[in-house]
This record gives C-alpha cells, structure tokens and sequence, in this order.
C-alpha cells in the first residue's frame, strides 16, 4: 500500500511537470474514446493535431483562435493570482463584443484612421464595465464574484441577442439575426494576406509581455500576488483588499472585452447572436494550465486553440463531433487537477507491519 | 386575471421550481458538510443527459430519474476523489466539473438532439384536486413537485433533528475537532457530496423529463448556478430554500406569461430577470457580512488532510 505524505515544500519540478504529465493523460484518455467510436486512434490524432497545422492557413487559424484564449487567459490568470474568481469572462468578451460593435454600427461607413482604435478602446471598456458589477457588489456588498460575474454572462448573452434580433438587425439582411457587416475602416487590419489571422494576435502577445512585467516587476502586482497567496500577510502589511479586487476584476474584463471586440472587429465582421464558441470559459482552463504565468497561457491557449480547430478538422473529416473539444478541455482541467497534487504531495510506501495505523 | 391564467402561472412557476430546488438542497447538504461544489450546473446537465437517454432507450421515466441521479452521483464521485482524496482546490475543482459536465453532456447528446418526449403528466391528489380553484391551484402538480417538498422537509430533519445531521453539521463546522473525536470527516464529506450530486443529477433530469421534454445542449441554462446563489439566499436553512426557489420559478416564467399579463417587453429582456433577480437576492443577503459569518459552515471550501 502507498499514503499520501505532504511535501516539506512545494516541488518546484512538479509544478513544470503537471501540466505536460495532464496533457500526456488527456491524449492517453483521447486514444482510448477514438478507438471506442470506432475510429483508428492515430489516424484521428493526425486529423486532430497535424493535419490542422500542415497548411499556412491552417497555422493562420490556429493564431487566431489562440488570440481571444490568450487575451481572457492572461486577465484571468492575473485575477486568479490575487483569488478573485472573476469566471465571467464570457460575459466581459460579449459586451466587448457588443461596446466596440455598436461603436462600428454608429459609425458605419466613415473612413478614418481614428475609427478602429475608438471600436477596440469602446470594447475594452465595455469589458470593464461589465466587470466593475462584480467588483462593485464584492467590496461594497460582499457578495461573491462567482456568482454574480457569472449570472452576467447570461445577460450579456441575452443582450446581444435582443440586439441582434431587434434594434441593430441588418434590414436588408433576410431577417437573419445579424448586423450589417462592418466596414473596411472598422476591420482589423490582417497580418498576412490570405490568412484571416489579424492585428490582435499581435496586441495579445504585447498585452502577455506587459502582464509578465505588471505580475514580476510592479509593486501593484506583488500586491495582488501576496494578498492571494496570504491574505493575512497582505493586510499586516496594509496592501488594500478592495483595491486587488477591482484591480484584478478589471483587469480580466478589460482583456476579455478586448478579445470580444477583437472578434467581431476580426473574423466574425459584424454582430452575430453569440461572439463567441465559449472562449470566456476555455480561459478558465488556459489560465489555470498555463500556471497563472503569461508565458503560461501563452502555450495553454495555443494547445486550447488547437484542440477547437482539431475539433473542426475532426467533424469535417471523420464525421467526429465537434463536441469531443469541450470534452478534452474539461479532461485537460481534470488531470491538471489531479497532478498538481504532487506538487504538495507524495506517495511514500507503507512499511510492511509499521505500527503507523491509528 | 382569470383564474386559469392564474393556475397557469401558478402551475409553471412549481415546475420551474422544482430543478432549482433539487439542486439547491442537494448543494446545502453538501456546504453543510464544509465541501463547496462549483459543478452543479455539470450535475445538473449530466442527469439531463442520463435521464433523458435513459428514457428514451427504456421508454420508462421512472428509469429517466434514476438514470438522472446516477450520473449526477458519478459526477460528484468525481469531485469527491479529487477534492477530498486527492486535496484539490474545491473552486478549482468545481469549475472542472462544470466545464466537463457542459462538454461530455453536450458530446452524449449529440445523438438525442430533436426528439421529444410526452413528459411527466399531473399527478391530480384524489379529493383535494376536486376542490374548486383551490384544487388545480394547489394539489394538481407533477409527482416530482411534491417530491422536491418532501426532499426540503428531509433534509430538514436530517440536519437538524439526527445524529447523522449533527455529526455531519460538525464536520462542516469544524473538521478537526470532528477528526479529533473520531469521525470519519471525509467518508462524512463523500456522502454529502455524493447526496448532493444525486438530488441534482435528478433536477437535471426533471428539466429533460418534465419541465422542456426535450435534450438540448446546455439546457440547464445557468439553473445549476441560481441554486448555489440559493444556499446563500437561504443562509444554509432548507425551508428558506423553498422561498427562494418559488420565488425565481415565479420571476422565471414572468417571461412565457408576460404578453399575457399585458407585458410589453421583448422576450431576452425578460429572460434576464431570473440572472438579474440572483444578482438581487445576493446583494440583499450579503450587504450585511454578519448575515453569512453567523450562518456559513465554518470550514466551507477548505480542504481537510486527516494527519496522524
């Protein structure tokens, strides 16, 4: 028999490890449902995880999903950093979406240079708006994020909807529930052409670089990380709670209204019923994959992003369901869950007749 | 307004009750034992699913319930394993068990998307029922109405008037004292948790069997959340459960029965009171932080690592 013995300290190398040891499990687990839907395992791999990325537009698609991934990812591992739960991200990227969208219906059709960037500033602060609820209710009413940045992601939801169907519909669109499409001027600009990867991918990198120095190198960001890890510490020391949970708050709806805006300003063109395949809550994943560290997320959001376009590939050439994505992803949280034990954790061997029992 | 629109909206606010209750109360035994389970809202679609294939396949709804509850359970063994065996973050781990219950129900349903069924009928109570306007007011309900009462008055006095109920209210007091005493705290926990996984695996399948009888992805549609809002509206007490639940099932179907109220608002904005109503009761129960310190299981959300 084995026990679970705690760790003096935590195990650094596990920490690394944990996460590769979770996607490792997350393919042996992927292996094991292909061969049960009746399918060659390492043929659906290929369609899964090669395939995706053997042609330039593929790589280009892969960018472009991992952008929004990594934009509420690395809002999110900074909130989580200092335990404010903000899971509304979803909510946060929808009202980016609808902010910077009514910004470009508004001003349909003017050309100017000062256009784009007014769409994705009206997105970030719609994200952050939609965030502030929370923070506000938290600090002033002590109710918990959780839930109320959850319950906003519905209403946000729902307004789009209403919007899409009713005041900002296309009339000439066939009563589809969908805006005009946006113009050139309120279009992020592509990065390469061919590839509908865009500008954002770009901003999302540089926003991961500025997170890096925020979290390690400001005074803020030791502030947030020390009230998460010992909140009694942070108080002794005089570090505000209520300043860590606006900060953190509004950091994360910033960066999902920004990932929001960056969709409908990006491949999607215009307003449709929902900005997003879930991207709010696969961050969740990402932030917690990639350890709370920006260079973290990075990788996590591009193994999440490949998991959405191997989903595609997967559903268009085996006739898979494009419902496996959201399978692996809450697999890949599980096992991460479950690895990271050993980070505080070890099995030791029961000695043979120790008189340990209690 | 006339008394069938009455007894319409009556009817339909106890069915939109009933899941929210289920949920809530499997949830509160479970917080009472000091264990935070975020995944209601993936118990809750897993016992959709589970019912709602099983009921299918079977024909039986009665197997659809307890298909229901055995999935919600298999999903709360799960939590139970990582969070009270393997010591993982409880909100973490939570949040896992949603995100998987949204996709591997959404994956099993794949193949359930568009069938209907005929649903749970009115069980009419012999006698009460004739009783007029009272009866199909009060006593003309579904079985699982007056289940979901029976369950609230249960787990009433499980809690509250057994010896079960008082260890397992010291375990989500005070774990270590309980250890100290000899209780098996996290045998305790795994029952409460798998309890609760089983009452809300059963209000999912109430969705898929009786409130919409139908499979649709993501039906729960945030219930699984307003329920663990509920908890706290009804600072850990079972019957303030009951208050709270009816009151969202009244907020809720404002919504089907608004044009017919003489409401003239677009149908998403009404949609949204049930989310906006949650965000409401939240910050009235919270505004005062006494409120929770007084009634909140002490060890709420903390992992307990039986030493020595």
């Amino acid at each position: 028999m084995v026990r679970l013995e705690p760790r003096p300290e935590p195990s650094r190398r596990m920490m690394f490890a944990s996460p590769l040891i979770a996607a490792a499990l997350m393919i042996v687990t992927g292996y094991v449902m292909f061969a049960l839907m009746g399918r060659e395992p390492w043929q659906a791999f290929h369609v899964f995880f090669v395939q995706p990325l053997s042609s330039a537009y593929g790589v280009g698609e892969w960018l472009l999903k991992a952008t929004p991934l990594m934009l509420c990812g690395v809002g999110l591992a900074l909130g989580f950093r200092a335990r404010a739960w903000n899971i509304g991200a979803e909510g946060q990227l929808t009202m980016g979406a609808i902010a910077g969208g009514g910004v470009a219906l508004y001003f349909h059709g003017v050309d100017a240079a000062w256009l784009l960037p007014l769409i994705l500033l009206a997105g970030v602060l719609g994200g952050m708006a939609w965030a502030a609820i929370p923070a506000f209710l938290r600090t002033r009413f002590h109710t918990s994020e959780i839930l109320v940045s959850l319950m906003l992601v519905y209403v946000a939801q729902l307004l789009l909807r209403y919007l899409v169907n009713g005041p900002w519909k296309d009339p000439a669109g066939f009563n589809f529930p969908q805006s005009v499409m946006f113009h050139d001027a309120a279009l992020l600009p592509l990065l390469v052409d061919g590839l509908r990867v865009n500008i954002a991918f770009v901003i999302a990198l540089a926003l991961l670089a500025a997170a890096w120095l925020f979290a390690y190198r400001s005074f803020a960001g030791f502030r947030m990380q020390v009230s998460g890890l010992a909140p009694a510490a942070a108080s002794y020391a005089g570090f505000s709670d209520k300043r860590n949970v606006w900060l953190a708050l509004l950091i994360g709806g910033a960066s999902a209204g920004l990932a929001g805006v960056g969709e409908v300003a990006g491949p999607l063109g215009q307003l449709q019923p929902s900005a997003s395949p879930g991207y709010g809550f696969a961050a969740i994943i990402v932030a917690f994959v990639g350890r709370l560290h920006p260079l973290g997320v990075l990788l996590a959001s591009l193994l999440m992003s490949l998991l959405y376009l191997g989903g595609e590939t997967a559903q268009l050439e085996l006739g898979l369901p494009s419902s496996v994505t959201g399978l692996f992803q809450g697999l890949l949280l599980f096992y991460l869950l479950a690895a990271d034990l050993f980070i505080h954790f070890r099995f030791k061997p029961r000695a043979a007749g120790s008189s340990e029992a209690t | 307004m006339s008394p069938e629109l009455l007894i319409a909206i009556v009817a339909s606010s106890a069915a939109a009750a009933t899941p929210l209750i289920l949920a809530a109360a499997g949830e509160l035994v479970a917080e009472r034992a000091g264990v935070l389970n975020l995944g209601q809202e993936g118990m809750m679609l897993a016992g959709a699913i589970a019912g709602f294939a099983a009921t299918v396949t079977s024909g039986s709804l009665a197997l659809g319930f307890v298909a229901g509850m055995a999935a919600g359970m298999a999903l709360a063994l799960l939590f139970g394993v990582l969070a009270l065996t393997l010591q993982t973050n409880q909100v973490a781990t939570g949040l896992a068990l949603t995100l998987f219950g949204v996709g591997l129900s959404a994956f099993l349903g794949r193949d359930y998307v568009g069938i209907s069924l005929s649903g749970l009928k009115p069980l009419a109570l012999p006698l009460l029922s004739d009783i007029p306007v009272l009866g199909p007011l009060l006593f003309n309900f579904d079985p699982l109405v007056y289940a979901s009462l029976a369950v609230l008055a249960a787990t009433h006095v499980l809690l509250f008037r057994t010896r079960a109920g008082l260890k397992l209210r010291a375990v989500g007091e005070s774990p270590h004292s309980a250890h100290a005493i000899g209780q098996p705290v996290i045998g305790i926990r795994y029952l409460a948790v798998l309890a609760g996984g089983a009452l809300s695996g059963l209000g999912g399948a109430y969705l898929s069997l009786a409130l919409t009888p139908m499979w649709v992805e993501g039906m729960s549609a945030g219930r699984g959340w307003i329920a663990l809002a509920l908890v706290v509206f009804a600072t850990w007490k079972p019957w303030r459960v009951l208050l709270g639940a009816y009151l969202f099932g009244g907020v809720t179907v404002l919504q089907f029965h608004g044009q017919a109220l003489g409401i003239e608002v677009p149908s998403e904005i009404l949609s949204m009171l049930p989310y906006l109503a949650t965000v409401l009761v939240l910050v009235l129960i919270c505004r005062n932080p006494r409120t929770i310190l007084l009634n909140q299981p002490m060890s709420l959300g903390q992992n307990f690592f039986p030493r020595g």
